[in-house]
């Protein structure tokens, strides 16, 4: 008797057409949604449907939960593309949180030391340039280390994290008011010394059409540009690179010089443009968020507009369903991660298919 | 293929059918409605949030008007976003419940005229001339008087059986930042004490986080190796109470009673009752009065209570004790911040200007010392409280925060 070929086996799938790879994608969320709808029917009692629309209410409900929304997740978006260019030359770039803190610190800085001294529009740029050069040193410091010393970056770029928030916590205690309030408020609340400008008389543009521009830009950037192909040539081998003539090194900081830069970016929006105060937690892990929002659009500029879309409508979805049902927000919190177990596991099933036994096999 | 294509677009008409029902627009301002919505910074994990989340319930639920509670609104934008959500919804009252939400409010405030805003231990409102904008807090002070009376006829009683001598009554006090509603609860805490133990000396820490259960859990632990015979908080965890518990130190503890941790150290709590404030806003905008701008609940209002005193650990005669403080408190016999019972850098404080109109420099702007006392959250200042003397017998083990 022969042996038994095992009950099933994995094989590698040739690349999918779109449609297909796509149809998988929405079976998955389908799956998602009926398995949360079990769990909420078990755990809570609640009509499911009414759950799901709970979370649609939460990201659409009304005008302004639409701007919310598409805010959110431009800032989301604008760090997801920042740290891209760094994912696709292999340079795990998870510091992505701290750069963003201290272009946030830097602005904040500005606009409390300097705000009503100097006209506004000077303030601004001065904002503007000192939050992206903030965010750059962060991002370069561990690529210096890697590029000439190949430290690990992985816990570089997360060690200057704690950096960033320490940081934040000690000028928070120098600003706060009152004394001991460890608050800093809202940043020249009366004189709006220093805010970024709305757009069209909305408070929520200003991101939106910064976030666009970056994804074109980054998209043109990655696929067209000679920079962009360096990067996937280092991403693909370092020493390919090198031996094509590539000095991989000033590719590896220029390019974290750009994504640290980027993030710094995130963060003057985060100031300058939306809370206008400063906070150790104003980034709310978005940082390590975008790393998620990255990879699950395969580096791709363009579909990360829609990966950050997902995500921000699952957490603002997530908020809406512990003010509607009184649950809390762990409840909510249990029903994104199925929903994004099922999304980040269907990969699995583009990228490979399970063959069963056949049946009259000898 | 299609076929899943076609499941796929059903869900989704499904869902967007059950979002319709879910929707619909809450009662307008102007109908005699009354809708209250809630802002909290986090949910009913933590000991402070859950102390107003009980009270929002209760006093909708007796007044009978429709509210909406929302959780884990972080101090920054998200507070102002929450804000007006609950006011496009139809509230014609939002409140919010930590410090960091004031600026948010207001400026939700200053865009929602018809909506009235009342935010809790804020500082603001007397300043901002917004007639929509409401601060309140409580005499809280009052409150913690008391338990340190209970603390002092403890400490009595552990020098009466000869576990410590006098001069060994210290005590110890978990806080959070060197912030005034801190400095002042401490202060009005060892007065108490001291006013029952004269040899009573207190050392205070700082945790830097209103809410860290290591930090507050170590920095008891470092008091009483400190030899601190009795240990009280500002901090919202159940850190300190453990750490009693575990070293058998008597615990007076904050914002309700820890009790079930700390069963046999446990003696006493003060906590802030909000009932009666968020009565008194929903019967204002009822019957169309004015809320007031800065409203301090008190012990008469309801506002400041006491939980019941512990099975074990309390001395005995404190509930007498207590029922007598506290008429004397009620009557105005007894002053918590009575100048003729502490000094400043060894002598007697005859004037001190507080900083009651925050301001960045943190200047002093009030008098606040008048008929022999320091008057904390008085009619014509504001409610949150604004004493930050440091008066002798205290000594702060560190204030970097």
């Amino acid at each position: 008797m022969n042996k038994k070929e095992p009950l099933f086996h994995i094989v590698k799938r040739d690349v999918l057409p779109w449609y297909k790879s796509w149809g998988i994608r929405a079976a998955a969320i389908v799956a998602a949604l009926i398995v949360c709808g079990i769990i909420t029917t078990i755990t809570t009692g609640l009509n499911p449907f009414k759950v799901y629309g709970s979370f649609i209410q939460g990201a659409f409900g009304s005008g302004r939960k639409v701007w919310i929304t598409m805010q959110n997740m431009s800032i989301l978006l604008i760090i997801s593309l920042a740290l891209t260019p760094a994912f696709k030359m292999r340079f795990w770039n998870i510091g992505g949180e701290g750069q963003v803190l201290v272009g946030a610190l830097a602005t904040a800085a500005c606009m409390i030391t300097l705000g009503d001294k100097i006209p506004n529009v000077l303030l601004i740029l001065i904002m503007t340039v000192s939050a992206i050069l903030a965010g750059s040193i962060w991002g370069l410091i561990p690529a210096i280390f890697k590029a000439k010393w190949n430290t690990n970056e992985t816990l570089s770029t997360l060690m200057m994290n704690y950096i960033a928030t320490q940081l934040v916590a000690f000028f928070t205690i120098v600003w706060e008011v009152p004394k001991g309030s460890f608050t800093v408020g809202i940043i020249n609340q009366s004189t709006n010394a220093g805010w970024l400008p709305q757009l069209f008389g909305s408070k929520y543009l200003l991101p939106i059409v910064i976030a666009l521009l970056t994804t074109i830009s980054m998209f043109i950037y990655l696929k067209y540009s000679k920079h962009g192909y360096e990067i996937s040539v280092v991403g693909e081998s370092e020493k390919t690179a090198k031996y094509v003539g590539m000095k991989t090194e000033k590719i590896i900081i220029r390019t974290m010089l750009l994504s640290g830069g980027l993030c710094g970016l995130a963060g003057l929006l985060l100031v300058g443009g939306i809370n206008h105060t400063i906070t150790t937690t104003i980034n709310s892990g978005q940082g390590f968020t975008a790393v998620m929002v990255s990879w699950l659009a395969k580096f791709n500029p363009i579909t990360m507009i829609f990966t950050s879309f997902l995500i921000i409508f699952l957490e603002r979805g997530a908020g809406e369903i512990s003010t509607n049902f009184g649950l809390n927000q762990s409840f909510a919190d249990i029903l994104t991660g199925i929903i994004l177990f099922f999304i980040i596991g269907c990969e699995f099933f583009i990228s490979y298919r399970i063959v069963g036994r056949k049946k009259g096999d000898k | 293929m299609k076929k899943l294509l076609s499941v796929f677009l059903a869900c989704l008409m499904v869902l967007s059918l059950a979002a319709c029902t879910v929707g619909g627009k809450g009662g307008n301002a102007s109908n005699g409605k009354v809708k209250v919505g809630f802002i909290f910074l986090h949910d009913e994990n933590s000991t402070y949030d859950l102390n107003f989340i009980n009270a929002a319930k209760e006093a909708c639920e007796k007044a009978g008007v429709e509210y909406v509670l929302k959780t884990n609104i972080p101090e920054g934008q998200e507070c102002y976003e929450a804000a007006c959500e609950l006011a496009d919804s139809g509230c014609n009252i939002v409140f919010a419940d930590s410090f960091g939400h004031e600026d948010y409010l207001i400026e939700a405030a200053k865009e929602y005229k018809n909506v009235e805003f009342c935010h809790a231990t804020g500082t603001k409102a007397h300043t901002e001339n917004l007639p929509n904008y409401h601060n309140a807090f409580a005499s809280i002070y009052e409150g913690r008087y008391l338990a340190g009376v209970a603390a002092g006829m403890k400490l009595n009683e552990m020098i009466a059986n000869g576990e410590i001598t006098p001069e060994q009554a210290k005590i110890g006090y978990v806080g959070a930042y060197t912030y005034a509603e801190v400095i002042s609860g401490y202060t009005s805490f060892f007065l108490g004490a001291r006013s029952e133990c004269p040899t009573a000396t207190m050392e205070v820490t700082f945790t830097g986080s209103w809410y860290d259960e290591t930090a507050e859990k170590e920095g008891a632990v470092k008091l009483i190796n400190n030899g601190c015979v009795l240990i009280s908080q500002h901090a919202d965890s159940m850190g300190a109470p453990t750490a009693c518990e575990n070293n058998n130190i008597p615990d007076v503890s904050y914002n309700g009673s820890t009790e079930s941790v700390a069963p046999n150290t446990f003696i006493i709590s003060s906590r802030i009752n909000w009932v009666p404030y968020f009565s008194l806003c929903i019967d204002s905008v009822k019957n169309g009065n004015k809320i007031p701008t800065d409203y301090t609940g008190t012990i008469e209002t309801g506002s400041v209570v006491l939980t019941d005193l512990g099975k074990i650990a309390p001395a005995e005669g404190t509930a007498a004790k207590l029922e007598e403080v506290k008429k004397e408190i009620q009557s105005g016999q007894r002053k918590i911040f009575d100048t003729s019972t502490f000094t400043v850098g060894g002598a007697p404080v005859t004037s001190y200007m507080a900083d009651v109109d925050t301001d960045p420099a943190y200047e002093g702007d009030h008098e606040v010392i008048s008929n022999g006392a320091f008057n904390e959250s008085s009619d014509g200042f504001r409610s949150a409280p604004y004493f930050d003397l440091r008066i002798d017998g205290i000594t702060l083990l560190d204030e970097s925060y």
